[in-house]
């Protein structure tokens, strides 16, 4: 009866075990991890809006097999990536794009068997329109999550000039993120300990509410301890980033080759 | 409800980043008007917190569980323009560090969820709880509904935005490029699963938080609740709770004078002179269906008439030449008498009732 609690442990552990292979794995050596982050940020971007503008299969298709070689060039598990993000977007696109396949009107190529259901070219195009692009952006996407620490993801996304103030927000959430992670583990994980025998339907809302209540406070007292730490260190409105990139020769090269493949592919997408 | 990448033509995308923009950047002006040095770890926290509880596993009614948005706790507890940033950072964060909602759809699900849910969850929770009690159960209630209105409003603009996509976006054999369900197949698909699971997610964690900070913490709802009262605290009295009748009043004293734009004479209100007066009796017959006054005044009005003069005969001081003045003047003596005559009345009573 105190499922709930068991599935939001698992939730955050796996959560809090995602992250800290994040760290690792944007520390190890690797193609991508040796590449400086703003040119990473600024090709795997133009890479998914290749993939997002294109009206061919075979083009999206092709960005996804030029993430997958970058992931096996940047020393990546593909285990792991399987688990994390082709399963799930698999999952969840391959969900909501069956039906697709079945109601689009157009030239039927297949009908069902005793169901009777007629599957179409187009209904089938559309699915894998859907899927091969959101396993494209979702590769893409995770590979620069994984090859950079998320300290120099943001300081990289100062190119797009977005403000100052909202990169350091970003970040600081970022960081309390796992404090406040920790502390709902920490909060399910001792309730679940103390709870014997069975709790019933409101016990387990009003146990759940509660926990989110006590989570609020939490975090509107260590916001104001934050925000005395900050003003004790000197904090008076204004923030700075450090930006400590330097380009080397060969990070332009890279930004060329991210530039020209996906512009060749949004060509040839059309 | 986070939309995926690929989802939305890169067009939509594009112009749903527009259009949540503005938003962004009034939201944040106005939190750092707010807060001036506060804004950053509020926000950052807040956000950290959003992001946190969008992972707890809710029970629901019924033995299912479902996840909530948390978006009317922000936009209770921090008001509607600290929900739409802590709700879009969190969102962001989910896009680009764990891939939960496309980075080219960020836009688009800021403005379903952060902004739209934000500012709907706002609205309702403050129409519905009104200037009540901070323990009142009736906020309980506009928490709640304000929850699932606004996960639902979330929901229908999601479903909106695919179901426009096969309209505009196809290749050349026809399929459709993105999302490929039109509005009649995407609006029932998305919101039935919001009507019932997600919605009902978001009113028990919204309903539930807020009674729970009822009880722990009822200084974290204070900030959307202006004028209403703590359980502790003794409801609000004197000027600032009767404020809008003074106002209401002054109003009524400074209007007097329209009496004297109206035409003839108010029935029953006449002198005994008034039945000698050629332009008065004819008023007289006016006002009483074309019946003709008697000749003379009535033997008892007759007699008492001058049993008592007024002070101020017909609202009009004889020292005053403006008849106007003499209204408004008259007014103000008559309520001045009047709350003198209640002040007294209360100050008597007072004294009478022990402690």
């Amino acid at each position: 009866m105190t499922r709930f609690i068991e599935r939001t442990i698992a939730g955050l552990t796996g959560t809090m075990s995602y992250v800290l292979s994040a760290e690792e794995s944007a520390t190890s050596g690797g193609l991508l991890q040796g590449i400086d982050p703003r040119v990473k940020v600024i090709g795997i971007l133009a890479l998914i809006l290749s993939s997002a503008l294109a009206r061919r299969l075979w083009v999206i298709v092709s960005v996804l097999a030029i993430g997958l070689i970058l992931a096996i060039a940047s020393r990546m598990e593909l285990g792991k990536l399987a688990r994390w993000i082709w399963g799930p977007a698999l999952l969840f696109t391959g969900c909501i794009a069956l039906p697709a396949i079945f109601i689009t009107p157009g030239r039927s190529v297949w009908t069902v068997p005793t169901l009777g259901w007629t599957v179409t070219e187009q209904g089938l195009r559309s699915a894998a329109y859907l899927l091969s692009r959101a396993e494209a952006a979702t590769t893409l996407t995770t590979l620069l999550v994984l090859t950079t620490p998320w300290t120099h993801v943001l300081k990289a996304l100062r190119v797009f000039r977005l403000p100052v103030v909202f990169v350091v927000i970003l970040g600081m959430t970022h960081r309390y993120l796992f404090l406040l992670m920790q502390s709902a583990f920490d909060m399910f994980e001792s309730r679940k300990s103390r709870t014997v025998g069975v709790l019933h339907s409101a016990d387990r809302r009003r146990l759940a509410a509660s926990t989110v209540g006590v989570l609020l406070s939490k975090t509107f007292h260590l916001s104001a301890d934050i925000h005395l730490a900050m003003q004790s260190r000197g904090y008076r409105g204004e923030v700075y980033s450090l930006n400590d990139f330097h380009a080397r020769p060969s990070d332009w090269c890279w930004l060329f080759v991210f530039l020209s493949v996906s512009i060749l592919a949004w060509r040839l997408g059309q | 409800m986070h939309i995926p990448d690929g989802y939305l033509s890169p067009a939509s995308c594009a112009a749903l980043y527009a259009t949540s923009a503005p938003f962004w950047y009034v939201a944040l002006r106005r939190m750092k008007r707010l807060l001036n040095t506060q804004v950053v770890p509020l926000l950052s926290v807040f956000a950290a917190f959003s992001f946190v509880i969008m992972m707890f596993n809710l029970p629901l009614p019924g033995g299912t569980t479902g996840h909530a948005v948390g978006v009317s706790i922000a936009a209770i507890v921090l008001g509607p323009w600290g929900a739409i940033l802590s709700i879009s950072i969190a969102l962001m964060i989910q896009a680009v560090f764990f891939g939960d909602g496309g980075i080219t759809a960020i836009g688009a699900n800021c403005f379903n969820m952060a902004i739209a849910g934000s500012l709907v969850a706002y609205a309702l929770y403050r129409m519905i709880s009104g200037r009540v009690a901070i323990d009142s159960p009736r906020r309980i209630i506009a928490a709640g509904i304000a929850g699932y209105a606004a996960i639902n409003v979330s929901a229908l603009l999601a479903a909106i935005e695919f179901g426009v996509q096969p309209m505009f976006y196809r290749d050349a054999t026809g399929a459709p490029l993105y999302a490929p369900y039109p509005l009649h197949i995407a609006i029932p698909a998305m919101m039935i699963g919001h009507l019932t699971i997600a919605g009902l997610a978001e009113m028990v964690v919204s309903g539930g938080v807020v009674a729970y900070l009822q009880r722990a913490e009822p200084g974290l709802l204070r900030r959307t609740a202006p004028g209403a009262a703590t359980p502790n605290e003794a409801p609000a009295t004197g000027w600032s709770k009767t404020r809008p009748l003074w106002a209401a009043l002054a109003l009524l004293m400074i209007l007097t004078p329209l009496g004297i734009l109206a035409a003839g004479s108010a029935w029953g209100e006449w002198s005994p002179d008034d039945f000698h007066n050629q332009t008065a009796r004819t008023q007289i017959a006016a006002a009483s269906g074309n019946l003709a006054p008697p000749t003379e005044a009535p033997t008892g009005l007759r007699k008492l008439a001058n049993f008592w003069t007024a002070p101020m005969p017909r609202y009009a001081p004889p020292f005053l030449k403006n008849p106007a003045f003499g209204y408004i003047l008259s007014a103000m003596t008559g309520t001045g008498m009047i709350i003198l005559a209640f002040v007294s009345l209360a100050w008597i009573t007072s004294r009478r009732t022990p402690e």
